[in-house]
């Protein structure tokens, strides 16, 4: 039984990492376009990511899944995602993304901002362009300062993943419930937090590492 | 002769305030100029506007008689075209700015390195000619140590490293040695005095005066916005015709 059930676990936890990382892979560069935007000098974009970033700031998670799966084919009369396990997924991945997205536009703000002007003027003294400035210069010097409150963010994802389950996303918790019904046992919705504290567990080893490599400089 | 720098009328307002009015002057390639003054009256604004961290609001700047600023000229000019004229200044700064993941070599390459052809041969040539100038420093031994494992002294000698790295017409300092406690300021007014020596055409702001009266073939007073009075050191230091000027070298014979 105890096999049975971690084999089902497994593949559970399979779908929350897949989801765990493309949410990385697309929200961490979105990020930083909606935390540059939202510092910029048109006031209209600045507006508009402002607001953005309010609303899904704003209000919970659950209900930004609900509204990106749902809301199509409510609103607009046509359901993009399809009814398919792909399309639910798609649409999952859709609300995490944008939810991070904003998240980290927020830390990465804090962390350009946190970098001393003077860094930026001895830039433009050198003949530096801007993205020069930006790219060789403050990005290493934000992402090392960023990589706490990141950490703590990228894990509160790991645990995130779970709220999928609400449009009907298959994932860990999915796993362990579905031996409830099948099984009458509750044990198995209990053992998938192991997973989650084991993969918690790596992912805070993996950012110790990071810290101690960018701990050559300060 | 054609003066390396000329500045004609420059004016700078923050909001309300004036923080330069209608300066003028004019330097000779290989001069030193120090300018002196106390806080708030407009130095370091100027050095800002030479080097175009701030856009003057009126006057020109010229340099061997091009001009690079003319508020009267046509509009604004691009990010490349402000870029470009940068290069004609350096600027050493009160706190350094060195970029502290970079090593004293890598801090002194980073600018030549980007606007070269990315070959290895410019590399190396710029490899050998960062070498040469932290040598120059007195470096040799701390090319390969990061800002924060430097004295203040030292960091701010790399950065005079890094700002020669680009062949600047005109250096600036901005107080070069104001964040330095007194054992370290000596050895970087050394490496200033060194070049002076060697006719490198400068401008120093700083807060030593007899080091700006050792070191400058000219000095500048200002006060509230306008060059009060300039001229040699003797005739400024030692025998200034103005009584603003008076009162200024005063405070620091009490000290």
């Amino acid at each position: 039984m105890f096999q049975d059930v971690t084999i089902a676990l497994l593949s559970g936890f399979w779908e929350t990492i897949k989801l765990f990382l493309l949410t990385l892979v697309f929200s961490l560069p979105l990020g930083l376009l909606i935390s540059l935007g939202a510092m910029s000098r048109l006031k209209v974009l600045k507006a508009i990511l402002k607001f953005i970033i309010w609303v899904i700031r704003g209000t919970p998670l659950m209900l930004q899944l609900l509204v990106i799966y749902f809301g199509p084919g409510l609103i607009l009369g046509n359901n993009w995602w399809g009814s398919g396990d792909t399309g639910r997924f798609v649409a999952a991945l859709v609300a995490f993304v944008i939810n991070y997205a904003c998240y980290f536009a927020e830390i990465y703000r804090g962390g350009i901002q946190s970098i001393p002007v003077g860094q930026y003027e001895a830039g433009a003294v050198l003949g530096l362009t801007k993205s020069q400035t930006f790219f060789k210069v403050i990005l290493l010097q934000m992402i090392k300062r960023i990589v706490p409150p990141m950490a703590n963010e990228i894990i509160t994802l790991v645990k995130d993943t779970s709220l999928a389950r609400i449009i009907s996303v298959y994932e860990l918790i999915w796993a362990g419930q579905s031996f409830i019904k099948s099984a009458g046992i509750i044990w198995p919705l209990f053992y998938t937090g192991v997973f989650y504290l084991l993969f918690s567990a790596l992912l805070t080893f993996l950012f110790d590492l990071l810290e101690k490599k960018l701990d050559y400089f300060h | 002769m054609i003066p390396i720098l000329e500045v004609k009328n420059l004016q700078k307002s923050f909001g309300e305030t004036a923080v330069l009015k209608d300066i003028n002057f004019s330097m000779e390639e290989g001069e030193a100029v120090s300018v002196i003054g106390s806080s708030g009256s407009g130095k370091t604004t100027l050095l800002r506007c030479l080097n175009f961290l701030e856009t003057p609001d009126g006057g020109s700047i010229s340099v061997n008689g091009n001009a690079l600023f003319d508020a009267k000229g046509p509009g604004a000019k691009s990010e490349a075209e402000i870029r470009k004229n940068r290069l004609h200044f350096g600027l050493v700064f009160q706190n350094f700015n060195l970029f502290p993941q970079y090593t004293a070599l890598e801090n002194v390459c980073l600018a030549p390195k980007l606007a070269s052809d990315g070959s290895a041969e410019a590399a190396a040539a710029i490899r050998k000619q960062a070498e040469e100038l932290l040598d120059q420093m007195g470096l040799s031994d701390r090319m390969g140590n990061y800002p924060h494992q430097l004295s203040g002294g030292q960091q701010q000698r790399v950065a005079i490293a890094r700002a020669l790295a680009l062949h600047p017409d005109i250096l600036c300092f901005d107080e070069p040695t104001s964040a330095l406690d007194p054992e370290l300021t000596g050895e970087v007014l050394k490496v200033i005095r060194g070049l002076a020596e060697q006719k490198m055409t400068m401008i120093i702001v700083t807060h030593e005066m007899a080091f700006a009266h050792d070191v400058s073939d000219r000095v500048i007073f200002m006060d509230g916005g306008v060059i009060v009075e300039q001229g040699s050191p003797a005739d400024v230091m030692e025998h200034p015709k103005e009584e603003r000027t008076r009162q200024f070298l005063a405070n620091y014979s009490k000290a």
